[in-house]
């Protein structure tokens, strides 16, 4: 296993130039030397960025607030920026791990390794963001949604790094919520997660964006959810229309931390409440 | 004089932890040492074929130990001889030893690990303990005549049954197994250090290991991060395991377990099952119980029996009745076995007899309190064996003490099947309480057996050394035996030094279990320090200069003490009648939950606990073992979910291993009260265990308080409550 600690944007560049499937960026590293330790994981080449300065950072931008991949969990809960636009990663990012984590973690690497139960991941779903991918050859920006293609698996090329994140501006009278299920009060993956960014005017909806993770084998965009708040909702009610969205749009399963059967209950009453305290549905 | 007793002296091993200076297992610098550690079971139950070695690794470069290369039994020295050092013909659990190895390294280690495969050929696997028959051991416990009584009940008199089970529990220690071990030395002693509760119980393994006498093998503790039961049987087969690799090594060898192999392997607390038959009086008064008791054992005796004992001594709970029937049983499974954790069987039949109570009060539409009260155990009374509780009965006090404090005696309960709970703001509030009792001390006449030693002995500075085979596992141990001594000596506690437990050094104490430390330990150390004080007498001048005066007299400076029952205990080991204990802790807690009503997550917000400790040697050392211990129950409740998916552990990371954080402690609420006991140090009994008993019920009843639904299983994962609701709701 190679290791190369890059100082700058190029150098990590370059040093990912050959990289394969195989290779992994470490950035704070609490996904990764998990998976090193427990032998799931041999890569050929590591690329610390942890170093990088290019890669730190949040600033506005003309379509938006950028956040370098770098920003740690701690920096988003801080920043006086992400809180005026982009409040609901500041509220997921305090629910993520506790502080150590939160010191380490960064965007990046939650987007990176797109874990199905990611609490910031949706948060992103949610908020429309877009992924800055660079490698040595070129740039590109996907929405996030296109960036995770699968369990645990993104659009990313072996020889491009996540360059940053773009948010866009907050609408007018935009209502976002953020809910987490965990095991328990810190220290916790979530069981079911959920973020969700609705524009509505005059109480009509204009926009919709809900997000959950831990109910598929990547986020979700409850699109079901989202065309019925669009359409008008059906003859039972918001109920209803959660209760369509969750079967169609998710597939939980069971594992050692919950139940199928408990997370797309309580999924659908999570969404229901969050919903029924939203003014315009 | 009592200077101490009482005081706060703080934690003499606490800036050494806090600062990361102390010197655990895996710190220990010990030149040339090799690693250590073992091929497995991955099955539950299978017939060893061979173990294959995979070509291409140069054998050379490791040790490796089998069955054949043990030389004394290949036996894992306890209670039975069921359980092998290393596995030779069949295993019985996941995780169980076949072959060990040692390398330089830890690469080469793993890589030789991963080149030895066992060939096991599967046979059926017994994993749901419900179904075993294979019983491992049995107590009866038999008051009065429970048969007359449930055949012929008096008028008005009803009988309540009800079935309580309890999953099993991690102990979850800081500081996983480990352990270093030294080749015999020139006179032929095996010498091993590592984290544990009891160097004498890890000598003795390794003697009969080795085939050689006690004093030939010599034990010392390490600074130890943590046991609650779980450093007391097992680091006996990390510290044989180890011993064995040094000697085929012919240097030393370290083995520290990583979280995930700790998670897997070492036992955990016995899953059970507890079915209760309970004839009641109109007025509530408890006419007859019949309490069936069975417990998971795993694959191993191991100490099975002894909790087996205590979860039947406390299973009718501290309560008065006539006619009593308790049958326990242990049976055999192929799961990891079960092992020693804090409350020892005791919190799985506290936890079904309150559960028990709360179902005959709603019944009788009396109040879970009065009914309590009314049935508690008082002094004079006697207990299901037949002991008349003589000294020492904080039971009124400490229900009385948690009414004041909480108005629980005046709470309304829901009916258990009212209409689905709902609330504007999507959370619901329940109470629920508990009242329990546990017996301090070894059961029965098990410290006459013990007979435990301790030593105060001057040392040439003249202040005075504790030596005791008593560890600090983060309990207090230090600072409580240097309370005491420096109490009796007379002495300021900067005159008492705590020796190491090194069993070539201090005397026999017994282990370092039952709540026992302070109460049997204690008092052993305060007698003894009571006649050195005498010795040295009372004339002028400070500690030391009196004690060195002494010496340079030719004195004596040694006084060692053995535990002696106090007079007129009698238990008969075969009928299970007389004085199990020497005396009981008693304690009752009111748990306060908030339900989410989406989300089942319960949240305890606050729990309430009066403990009677005799009396408090260190307070603040007391309030730290009750609020560890009831978070500890209140995990146990409600979060901490131990399963296993064919005999394999699946909560086998810290990740899925989930305990309470501190963001999910309740605000507490300490009453220590003090009724003290005669033949205590200064009057103190038992607490280690206490706070884990009742912390469950009392949430399961809050639980069942906020959502009407019956919660009779621990724990009551969210996952679980909605399973209820949805059942409630299919069935109304
Ligand atoms: C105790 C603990 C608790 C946790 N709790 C939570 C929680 O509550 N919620 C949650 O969502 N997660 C949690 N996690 C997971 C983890 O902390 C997050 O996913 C975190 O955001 C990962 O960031 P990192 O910088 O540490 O990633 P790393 O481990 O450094 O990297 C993660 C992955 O992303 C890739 N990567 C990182 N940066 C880049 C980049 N710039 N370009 C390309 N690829 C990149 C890496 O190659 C790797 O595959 C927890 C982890 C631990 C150990």
């Amino acid at each position: 296993m190679r290791v190369i600690s890059a100082r700058s944007l190029d150098e990590a560049l370059a040093a990912l130039r050959d990289a394969t499937a195989a290779s992994r960026v470490l950035a704070g590293g609490t996904d990764l030397m998990v998976e090193l330790a427990a032998g799931r994981t041999s890569p050929d080449l590591v690329v610390d960025v942890g170093a990088v300065p290019e890669l730190r950072g949040i600033r506005p931008v003309d379509d938006g607030l950028w956040l370098g991949a770098g920003t740690t969990c701690t920096e988003l809960l801080h920043s006086a920026a992400v809180t005026a636009h982009a409040d609901l990663l500041a509220i997921a990012a305090r629910e993520v791990g506790a502080a150590q984590i939160q010191n380490r973690a960064t965007i990046g690497g939650n987007l990176g390794t797109a874990s199905p139960a990611a609490d910031l991941v949706p948060v992103l779903f949610a908020l429309g963001a877009q992924v800055a991918l660079r490698s040595a050859t070129g740039a590109r920006v996907l929405p996030v949604e296109d960036f995770v293609t699968g369990y645990r698996a993104t659009a990313r090329r072996p020889d491009e790094l996540i360059e940053g994140i773009v948010v866009p501006p907050r609408p007018a009278r935009e209502l976002r919520a953020f809910r987490k299920v965990g095991t328990r009060r810190a220290q916790s993956i979530a069981k079911l997660v959920v973020a969700l960014a609705i524009a509505a005017d005059g109480g009509v909806v204009t926009a919709a964006r809900i997000a959950a993770g831990a109910v598929a084998d990547r986020t979700v965009r409850l699109t079901t959810l989202e065309r019925a708040l669009f359409e008008g909702l059906p003859p039972g009610g918001l109920a209803d229309a959660v209760a369509a969205s969750v079967a169609a749009d998710t597939a939980p399963c069971d594992d050692v931390r919950s139940t199928a059967r408990y997370r797309s209950t309580v999924l659908a009453r999570v969404l229901v409440r969050l919903l029924a305290a939203l003014p315009s549905c | 004089m009592s200077a101490c007793v009482g005081s706060d002296l703080g934690r003499p091993d606490g800036p050494a932890k806090v600062s990361g200076r102390a010197v655990y297992v895996a710190d220990l610098a010990v030149a040339g040492a090799w690693h250590g550690g073992a091929v497995r079971s991955t099955i539950a139950h299978g017939r060893v074929l061979r173990i294959e070695r995979k070509p291409g690794f140069d054998w050379r470069r490791v040790v490796v130990v089998g069955p054949g290369d043990v030389p004394g039994d290949n036996v894992q020295e306890l209670l039975s001889d069921d359980q092998p050092i290393l596995a030779e013909r069949v295993v019985r659990h996941v995780g169980e030893p076949l072959l060990l190895v040692a390398a330089p390294d830890l690469p080469t280690l793993e890589a030789a690990l991963a080149a030895l495969r066992p060939i096991v050929e599967p046979l059926p696997a017994e994993l749901d303990f419900e179904s075993a028959t294979r019983v491992l051991h049995e107590v009866s416990i038999d008051k009065g005549d429970p048969g007359a009584r449930f055949d012929s009940p008096p008028p008005g008199a009803r009988l309540f049954e009800g079935t309580w089970r309890t999953d099993s529990q991690e102990q979850l220690y800081v500081e996983p197994q480990g352990c270093v071990a030294w080749p015999a030395d020139a006179d032929g002693t095996v010498v091993v250090r590592g984290s544990m509760q009891c160097p004498h119980y890890v000598r003795k393994a390794l003697a009969r290991c080795f085939g050689i006498a006690p004093e030939r093998a010599r034990v010392v503790q390490l600074t130890t991060g943590g046991g609650f039961g779980g450093k007391e049987e097992y680091p006996s087969v990390v510290a044989c395991h180890a011993a064995l690799l040094a000697r085929a090594a012919g240097r030393p060898v370290r083995i520290v377990y990583d979280r995930h192999e700790d998670l897997l392997v070492t036992p955990k607390r016995h899953p059970s099952r507890v079915h209760h038959r309970t004839l009641v009086a109109a007025d509530g008064t408890l006419l007859a119980m019949d309490v069936d008791v069975l417990l998971d054992g795993g694959a191993y005796t191991t100490l099975s029996p002894v909790v087996l004992s205590r979860a039947c001594l406390h299973a009718s709970g501290p309560y008065r009745c006539e006619h009593v029937a308790i049958r326990g049983r242990v049976v055999a499974t192929n799961h990891v076995p079960s092992g020693a954790f804090r409350g020892f069987g005791a919190p799985q039949t506290c936890f079904a007899i309150e559960r028990q109570m709360d179902r005959i009060a709603r019944a009788l539409d009396l109040h879970p309190f009065a009914l309590r009260r009314h049935n508690a155990l008082r002094l004079g009374d006697a207990t299901a064996t037949g002991q008349v509780l003589h000294d020492s009965v904080g039971s009124l006090a400490v229900l009385d003490a948690v009414a004041a404090r909480t108005g629980i005696d005046r709470h309304r309960w829901c009916a258990p099947a009212m209409a689905v709970p709902s609330s504007n703001s999507g959370r619901v509030r329940g109470l629920g309480m508990s009242f329990f009792f546990h017996g301090a001390g070894f059961t029965g006449s098990g410290e006459e057996l013990l007979k435990g030693r301790v030593a105060i002995r001057l040392l040439p500075d003249g202040r005075a050394e504790v030596a005791a085979g008593s560890t600090e596992i983060g309990q207090g141990t230090t600072t409580v035996f240097t309370a005491i001594a420096a109490d009796a000596l007379g002495c300021d506690p900067g005159d008492v030094v705590v020796a190491v437990p090194d069993t070539a050094a201090v005397p026999d104490s017994g282990p370092t279990v039952a709540s026992r430390t302070c109460m049997v330990v204690g008092s052993v150390l305060a007698s003894a320090c009571r006649e050195l004080a005498a010795r040295i007498g009372g004339a002028a001048g400070d500690f030391r200069s009196r004690a060195r005066a002494w010496l340079a007299a030719g004195g004596d400076g040694i006084v060692e003490h053995v535990y002696g029952s106090p007079p007129g205990l009698v238990w008969d080991q075969a009928t299970y009648r007389g004085d199990a204990y020497p005396c009981y802790g008693w304690a009752a807690d009111v748990a306060e939950v908030e339900v989410d009503l989406d989300t089942l997550e319960v949240d305890v917000v606050r729990l309430t606990t009066a403990v009677d400790v005799g009396k408090a040697i260190q307070p603040r050392l007391v309030e730290g073992q009750i609020t560890g211990g009831a978070l500890q129950a209140i995990g146990w409740a409600q979060c901490e979910v131990v399963s296993s998916r064919d005999g394999r552990v699946q909560q086998d990371r810290l990740a899925t291993c989930i305990v309470p954080t501190t963001k999910d402690a309740p605000r507490f609420d300490v009453t220590i009260v003090e009724q003290p006991y005669a033949h205590g140090p200064f009057g103190a009994k038992g607490v280690g265990e206490l706070p884990m008993d009742g912390g469950a019920p009392a949430v399961l009843a809050a639980i069942e308080d906020a959502l009407g639904v019956p919660a009779d299983r621990v724990p009551a994962t969210p996952e679980r409550l909605l399973a209820l609701l949805e059942q409630r709701e299919r069935t109304s």
